[in-house]
């Protein structure tokens, strides 16, 4: 029982997955990604 | 920790089969691990310059843990991005982080470890230093059993709860996991551009020092342990691990063909009970298994529709 749930778990997750980074592009929030990527993040050196 | 004993038991006595394309001694995974490293670190300019690129790809998450302050990094670490989403001054669910790294996981599981991973590469090949690997007694397999659960504490307390809760004097809430642990970042972001980067090597304190301290830990454990950092530490395994069973990306066993030699689980890098739970969250998806089965009896490969994912399930 538990098996023949997989394949159906498997499309929603993948189909949660599409929409969320659609949400996400709509909120622009790669732009929040991108603004940090795109300075030397001093902590993730050991600096900061 | 099985595994450790058993890949030296299978690392003398090299086996080729069909399933394990080589070139000139090179493995598959190893050209792609490779090819992935280059890839992902592809603004070779920075290395040079000692500075980071700022180009539009840093608005994409990569599948694998790859430090975004890294001089050739194209693109974003998805625990970095994940951690500064969480603890950002907006607040709200990180819709398009989750939302990436949950597309990588369930079309690739762990595949991503397993063959895109650059900090993986570094590890495997130091595993490969010919020196005596520990044996696994009863003892040490259980407490290697224990001790990859930490991964999934990390993932929760030092990459969601304590950058989305935890503020500093400062009102601040830095990315722990970046901050205090990631060797991969020290490795490539941090000595990579402080080598080119006279400025920020005046800069380095006491926390560059304890992050040098992990990485040594982390690396010099890799020759004796294989891939110490997947197994216990990573939470972006940890995530895509959770993912395993139910990926795209499937590893599958028919037991009918199989002969109970176990060679599957003595050659497992990640010390998987293969006959017993292929597709564990522990599986990197490497393929070592399927190439040394002497039955043919380990298949992998993506599941294209729900029919194919049903009659999967019931073989």
């Amino acid at each position: 029982m538990r098996n023949k749930r997989i394949p159906a778990v498997r499309f929603v997750v993948l189909a949660a997955a599409v929409l969320s980074i659609a949400a996400g592009l709509f909120r622009q929030e790669h732009l929040e990604v991108m603004q940090k990527a795109v300075k030397i993040c001093l902590e993730c050196i050991g600096i900061g | 920790m099985s595994g450790m004993h058993r890949n030296r038991i299978n690392r003398s006595k090299p086996k080729r089969y069909p399933d394990s394309p080589r070139l000139k001694g090179m493995s598959f995974q190893r050209m792609v691990q490779l090819v992935s490293a280059v890839l992902v670190n592809g603004y070779l300019v920075g290395f040079q310059k000692g500075k980071i690129y700022t180009g539009g790809t840093k608005a994409v998450c990569v599948p694998v843990l790859n430090c975004y302050s890294c001089p050739g990094a194209l693109g974003a670490c998805p625990i970095g991005a994940l951690q500064t989403a969480v603890g950002g001054i907006r607040g709200h669910f990180p819709f398009y982080v989750m939302g990436s790294l949950m597309l990588f996981g369930i079309i690739l599981g762990r595949v991503a470890c397993g063959f895109l991973c650059p900090f993986g590469l570094v590890q495997d090949l130091l595993y490969k230093i010919p020196v005596p690997k520990p044996e696994a007694g009863p003892k040490l397999k259980k407490a290697d059993r224990t001790a990859r659960y930490l991964k999934y504490v990390i993932l929760a307390a030092a990459v969601i709860l304590l950058p989305a809760f935890a503020v500093t004097k400062s009102g601040v809430r830095p990315p722990y996991f970046c901050k205090y642990i990631c060797p991969a970042g020290t490795l490539g972001g941090g000595l990579t551009l402080m080598a080119g980067n006279p400025a920020l090597r005046e800069l380095a304190g006491p926390l560059f020092l304890w992050k040098i301290l992990v990485l040594i830990a982390v690396l010099a454990a890799a020759i004796f342990i294989s891939r110490p950092f997947c197994r216990y530490l990573c939470p972006l395994g940890a995530f895509y691990g959770l993912f395993n069973r139910f990926s795209f990306f499937q590893m599958s066993l028919n037991k009918d063909r199989c002969v109970g030699c176990k060679k599957c689980e003595h050659v497992c890098p990640m010390a998987v009970e293969v006959t017993e739970n292929i597709n564990s969250p522990e599986c990197i998806r490497c393929g070592k298994c399927k190439a040394v089965c002497p039955a043919g009896a380990i298949s992998s490969g993506l599941v294209q529709s729900p029919k194919q994912s049903r009659e999967d399930m019931a073989k």
